[in-house]
């Protein structure tokens, strides 16, 4: 079992599955849709091997030996040309503790997103395909050890994606799609300057023992392994390392979504179908926070010390900010959409304290915001199929007319709020602790309080004005949850919950590389630095 | 019995509510008679709590029984040490006591409500939110770490939302539900900072952790004033769930629940959480931190009886009631009567949700009326609701051989003495004050329901006496509200089995010079006499000892005072109550409009937060997304010129060459007329102008 | 005005010539046009002649004139013959109606 190669096996399945996809039958929908779920679930099943497998006790991040289910075989291999030498790109992935949570999150939305596109109406063989390619793009992009395969799976989701709200969205598609669209790619250049800009600064030993540039992650985290010359090496007294630093945050900001750089997803989550804004809030937001974490942090350390202070200070400014402007939307998914904003400021807020707590608290709180905002979004999904409508003031009463839906919605609700005994409140009182605790950021952290309390505010208000109060009679016909919707929202619930009383089960999974790369960061932050001067 | 059988008890008195929660919510809608699941859970939980408490009493007085298990475990981490959380139980003799008061009114309230909600059609539902409360009550009053206590307080907070907002199609209700939780977090807020505080000192979260480390002398931030302020912002989450000023405005309004609901959360169980939380941390407040208490208390148990006065709705008069009597317990806990504060909350919880029990009784037979001034008269057709709500009235009002008479005394003895130590006489004067304007709203209540003449003949015709499910709580709670279940003085407890054996004050940890002046330890205490624990020196019981019956005395004058004005107002008629309102104009619109707390609030944190967040709405869409949409229109504008120039100058150059081209072929085209004469006059033009080029050439 | 010159002929000439071509231009009908080409060969044949008489060119102006005029005989007969096969396929002699050159 051990030799078997899981994560390609959990990378490539939907692709194998998208090809599959494109030879059957145009008008058998029903085959389609069921083969796409299998085949979503065999991922699941996968990613709960991988995860019965995995040894807590090693920590990853920079050493190779500390990956798990690590696979490096060479893939493009184009040696002679005069001035750079050989071109060496690996098939290079390995999990630890940073992306096993989120690979099982992908793996879990995916299966959950699948259940969800039931309802998709027209040119379903073409919507599959492309699902199941996102699904394979995101789920590559966490695995990824080779800067450049991360990099070709990060534009492969995209393309995917813009055709899913493209096609299958709502009214204004093709502006938010494009919107989408550009403003990721527009991210993406910055990630590919300072991509090639590590290249060809760093350079390992090759086999036969000369000196070649290489795209391997953990070789860019070694200091040792740069060049005296390279325009990021710290050797280069003028290198320009600060700069794609920034470079690279504000690619991966854009995903996060941070603010300013927020704008896309509104536009993006109100006119996508729900599955897919589902996929969006649930995986695409964390891939971001996630890129942050993988490569900014180990790979410039020094300057994530340095510029610590303004990823906390974003993060509060996307708590409290997106908190108010959540409380001001009139439609549904455009509040749901604004409180991702607000949760992930969370994230940066965790992140930046630096330490096991606040960056443990921010990697669950990625993991909860997930499986909570997915639920949130399935929860707009369920009346916007039954009513054709998102407005929050045209509802009212549907607790009486649904009262079990409205269950979940309140389970929903009061784990978005952070209410204890649901995973929320774990992952937010963890990024408080940590980012509590660094004295440059404690003033933040206190401001950034501010967002459990708009939160509960928006969240309430929206509960008051949809489910509670006299059933509106234009709503009088509307059906409680069928089998399949049970089916989407009570893994989530259970996860939720669970999650709420033992956070431990996600916590020890990923304390190890937590501590790994707080003391990775602690230590060769002057390493890096040193070198400069 | 031994300790582990003790806390598995506990643990049981925990737990057993949360499974009738679940067993109840999750067949409620198949099983009608879910609800006597529930009904059983909690009929066990009375039995164990009362078990708990004479076997913590009779066994080990003296001993905290501390049980826990690990729940998070990061084991040694970078930069931060060790982060381990764990669960525990703690019962020492005021969480046994709590135990046993939530576990006996929860018990009453759940026997009480099976008549009272009947024919309610979420009946079930109600059932389980009642355990669902009881469980997360049970939580706070049980835990060891101040952690699991924000954890269960705002769990408490969810029950409340939904036990305040059960009538949720009344808007008023859901309103209500709202505001209240959202209240309730901005006392968490405060909370939980000081949680943060305690954790980045002390690593941890257990009480007795934090209070050793105190005790050697580990202050956060190496500074008193630190150490003040981690108390005052663990007080506020008190300020939140006891209602006290200027965060009180969320109880009136949370009487849109069931009255049952609110005799057991909003009178008698969760508001007194906050009293039980400050009991928790007294031992590391501060001088400083417990001046500001005081204050807070003096203000809460002053502001809402001014507002009771006025009042018209039996229910909305009783919620101001409580609010102030919180304020009471605050005061106490304040000036470091921590024993007479915590006794008050035993007492007035009895009582209170008496009375409120007793106004449900009333609501009841009455159709659902709330206004006093509609009732009247009332004596004659409810005997036993009269009789018990006179008794829980005589004892609110502090009136000897009541429960209130002792708890009440004992506050202001405190106050008196504390106003004899430091000169803050403020605190003794807002005690007896507000005990005469308790007696009097009180009086004036009960007059009004159920003296006189009835005002509305027809509900009057309808009333009737509650049939025995609720008669049976009301006389259980009355008969507890007499003195000798405290003490067989009846005008002194701390003499009393539950003031010198069971709640003794605990020794103060923080640094003596933080401390009030004459809570310092003197040296000539022996401290095998007194069982280790002793935190006022001799001056304080000296002081307290000579204001016993200068303060028994005025507080039963002033007791006597209110209830003889109620009785001349309302039930003689020597004054007429309009006219005095009338001669009294702004000052009884204050006091009806509540100190225009809501308006106030409304005006500046409600509207100034919408306000707000429409401003950063527009500037969202227009600048932010502007910018990026300007950007992309910017960049649009850019493409349509060069795409201008690209079709009209560079394309154009290429296509004006072929124009030309065709152009010229045009005009040549017209001398091809494929006639011969016409060529041949070209030709001879064209020699001819040839020629006379060469002629001219030569 | 004592002797009749070089002059005098190649006056004659050009305005034999000028009138050719003004036949050969203005007339519509191709036998008139064939005519003002005869005009024309006329005219060169009086050049030919006077430039032999006056010059020093002895016979050869007068060689050269007959041979025009036997060429001119020849080239009316052929040219009326086209003339004819036009009339069989046009019906018409009109010279501005016969513009198929032109395509």
């Amino acid at each position: 079992m051990q030799s078997l190669p899981l994560l390609t096996i959990i990378t490539f399945l939907p692709i194998l599955g998208m090809f599959l996809v494109l030879f059957f039958p145009k008008n058998n929908e029903k085959l389609i849709k069921i083969f796409t779920l299998v085949i979503t679930s065999v991922q699941v099943v996968v990613a709960g091997l991988i995860w019965s497998m995995y040894d807590y006790s090693l920590g990853g991040i920079f050493s190779r030996e500390s990956f798990q289910f690590v696979e490096k075989v060479s893939w493009i291999n184009i040696s002679g040309i005069s001035w750079l030498g050989t071109i060496k790109i690996d098939y290079f992935v390995g999990i630890d503790g940073l992306s096993a949570p989120m690979v099982l999150l992908t793996a879990l939305i995916c299966f959950i997103a699948t259940l969800s596109s039931w309802n998709i109406s027209h040119s379903l063989k073409g919507y599959f395909a492309m699902f199941l390619l996102l699904d394979a793009g995101m789920m590559g992009v966490f695995v990824s050890l080779d800067f450049f395969l991360f990099y070709v799976f990060w534009e492969l989701m995209l393309l995917p994606m813009y055709f899913l709200i493209g096609i299958w969205g709502g009214p204004r598609k093709e502006y938010a799609a494009i919107k989408f669209f550009i403003y990721t790619l527009f991210g993406s250049v910055f990630i590919l300057l300072a991509m090639i800009g590590l290249y060809l600064s760093v350079q390992e030993v090759g086999a036969d023992g000369t000196k070649v540039f290489t795209f391997n992650m953990l070789s860019m985290m070694d200091p040792k392994l740069y060049t005296a010359t390279g325009i990021l090496s710290p050797l280069n007294p003028s290198n320009l390392r600060f700069i794609a630093w920034l470079g690279l945050f504000v690619g991966f900001a854009i995903k996060i979504p941070m603010f300013p750089f927020h704008t896309w997803l509104p536009d993006a989550h109100v006119e996508a179908p729900t599955p897919i804004s589902v996929i969006l809030a649930g995986v695409l937001l964390k891939m971001g926070t996630y890129g942050i974490l993988r490569i900014n942090y180990p790979i410039f350390p020094e300057i994530t010390q340095q510029l610590a202070w303004w990823i906390a200070f974003f993060g509060m400014v996307n708590i409290v900010y997106g908190a108010l402007v959540a409380m001001a939307q009139k439609d549904f998914k455009k509040l749901i959409a604004y409180s991702s904003v607000s949760h992930m400021g969370f994230v940066m807020l965790g992140m930046a304290s630096l330490n096991s707590a606040g960056i443990s608290g921010a990697i669950l709180q990625m993991f909860n915001h997930g499986t909570i905002t997915a639920m949130l979004f399935l929860i707009v999904g369920v009346i916007y199929d039954r009513a054709h409508t998102r407005g929050l003031y045209e509802f009212g009463g549907l607790a009486n007319q649904m009262p079990v839906y409205t269950g979940f919605v309140t389970v929903a609700f009061f784990a978005a709020i952070g209410l204890p005994g649901l995973s929320g409140f774990i992952s937010e009182a963890f990024v408080f602790l940590g980012a509590f605790s660094v004295d440059s950021i404690r003033t933040i952290t206190v401001i950034s309080t501010l967002g459990i309390l708009l939160g509960a505010g928006y969240m309430l208000w929206t509960l008051q004005r949809v489910y509670l109060g006299e059933l509106n009679p234009k709503w009088s016909t509307l059906k409680d949850l069928d089998f399949r919707e049970y089916a989407m929202l009570v893994p989530l619930t259970v996860i939720v919950l669970l999650l709420g009383v033992f956070p431990s089960i996600m916590l020890d999974l990923m304390n190890s590389s937590v501590n790994t790369m707080v003391d990775f960061i602690i230590k060769n932050q002057p390493l890096f630095s040193n070198l400069t001067h | 019995m031994n300790e582990t059988t003790l806390v598995s008890l506990s643990l049981f008195i925990l737990f057993a509510p949360l499974a009738g929660f679940l067993f109840t919510v999750l067949s409620g809608k198949k099983l009608k008679s879910a609800y006597l699941f529930e009904i059983f859970t909690i009929s066990l939980v009375l039995i164990s709590s009362i078990t708990v408490l004479f076997v913590k009493l009779a066994y080990y007085t003296d001993k905290s029984i501390v049980s826990e298990i690990g729940w998070i475990d990061l084991g040694i981490v970078p930069v931060l040490g060790k982060i381990a959380i764990e669960l525990g139980v703690m019962i020492d003799n005021i969480s046994a006591i709590m135990l046993f008061v939530v576990a006996l009114i929860s018990a009453l309230v759940h026997y009480y409500s099976i008549e009272y909600m009947k024919g309610d059609k979420r009946y079930n539902r109600y059932f389980a939110y009642l355990g669902i409360f009881t469980f997360s009550m049970m939580g706070i009053v049980l835990t060891h770490n101040i952690l699991m206590m924000y954890i269960f307080w705002e769990l408490v907070g969810l029950s409340s939302y939904l036990l305040i907002g059960f009538w949720y199609e009344k808007k008023s209700a859901s309103d209500a539900a709202k505001k209240a939780f959202i209240v309730n977090r901005i006392g968490d807020l405060g909370m939980f900072a000081g949680i943060l505080i305690i954790f980045i000192t002390y690593h941890t979260f257990t009480f007795s952790k934090i209070f050793e480390s105190i005790a050697a002398g580990v202050l956060p931030f190496n500074s008193e004033f630190w150490l003040s302020m981690t108390g005052i912002l663990l007080f506020c989450g008190a300020i939140g769930k006891s209602a006290q000023f200027p965060l009180h405005v969320w109880l009136p309004d949370a009487m849109e629940g069931p009255t049952p609901v609110s005799a057991l959360i909003h009178a008698a169980t969760m508001v007194a959480a906050g009293v039980y939380l400050v009991t928790r941390i007294f031992v590391m407040l501060t001088g400083d931190a417990m001046l500001f208490i005081a204050i807070i208390g003096a203000l809460s148990a002053f502001i809402p009886a001014t507002i009771a006065l006025t009042q018209t709705d039996i229910k909305k008069v009783l919620a101001y009631s409580t609010i102030s009597q919180l304020g009471y317990m605050i005061m106490a806990l304040g000036v470091g009567a921590y024993a007479f504060g915590f006794f008050h909350l035993v007492t007035h919880a009895f009582f209170k949700a008496g009375l409120f029990l007793g106004s449900g009784s009333v609501i009841h037979s009455m159709h659902h009326e709330q206004d006093i001034m509609k009732m009247g008269g009332l004596k004659k057709k409810m005997p036993v609701t009269y009789w018990t709500f006179l008794i829980f009235s005589l004892a609110i009002s502090g009136i000897p051989l009541s429960s209130g008479f002792l708890s009440k005394d004992g506050i202001l003895a405190s106050a008196l003495s504390f106003g004899s130590l430091t000169g803050y006489y403020i605190f003794a004067v807002t005690g007896f004050l507000v005990a005469l304007l308790t007696a009097f709203y009180m009086f004036r209540l009960l007059i009004l329901t159920f003296h006189g003449e009835p005002k509305d003949h027809h509900k009057y015709e309808h009333a009737h006496e509650s049939p025995l499910l609720m008669i049976a709580p009301l006389v259980t709670l009355a008969i507890l509200s007499f003195f000798a279940f405290y003490t067989m003085n009846p005008f002194d407890a701390q003499k009393g089995w539950v003031l010198s054996k069971w709640v003794t004050t605990p020794a103060s940890v923080v640094p003596e010079s933080a401390r009030y002046p004459f809570m310092v330890q003197s040296g000539e205490v022996n401290h095998a006499e007194i069982h280790g624990n002793i935190t006022h020196s001799v001056q304080y019981t000296e002081a307290m000892h000579s204001a016993h019956y200068p303060a028994m005395f005025i507080s039963l004058f002033v007791a006597i005072l209110g209830i003889f004005i109620a009785y001349m107002f309302y039930s003689k008629k020597k004054i007429d109550t309009d006219k005095l309102a009338g001669s009294l104009g702004p000052v009884y619109k204050f006091s009806l409009n509540k100190w225009y707390f809501d308006e106030f609030y409304q005006a500046v944190f409600v509207n100034g937060t919408i306000g707000l967040t429409l401003v950063l709405n527009w500037f969202d869409k227009y600048i932010v997304d502007g910018i990026v949409n300007g950007s992309a229109a910017l960049t649009r504008m850019f493409s349509s010129i060069s795409g201008f120039f690209d079709t009209y100058v560079v394309d154009g150059l290429v296509n004006f060459t072929a124009y030309f081209s065709g152009f010229v072929g045009i005009i040549l085209r017209k001398f091809q007329t494929g006639k011969v004469q016409t060529y041949l006059i070209l030709t001879v033009f064209s020699v001819l102008i040839i020629v006379l080029m060469y002629v001219n050439y030569l | 005005m004592s002797n009749i010159g070089l002059n005098h002929f190649l006056i004659i000439s050009s305005i034999l010539f000028s009138l050719g071509i003004f036949g050969v231009v203005t007339r519509k009908n191709a036998v008139m046009v064939l005519m003002g080409i005869e005009l024309i060969l006329n005219a060169a044949n009086i050049n030919f002649v006077a430039f032999s008489a006056f010059g020093n060119f002895p016979l050869k102006g007068q060689m050269m004139a007959l041979f025009v005029i036997v060429l001119a005989a020849a080239e009316a007969a052929i040219a009326l013959a086209i003339v004819l096969n036009i009339y069989k396929n046009f019906n018409n002699v009109n010279v501005d109606e016969i513009d198929n050159l032109r395509e």
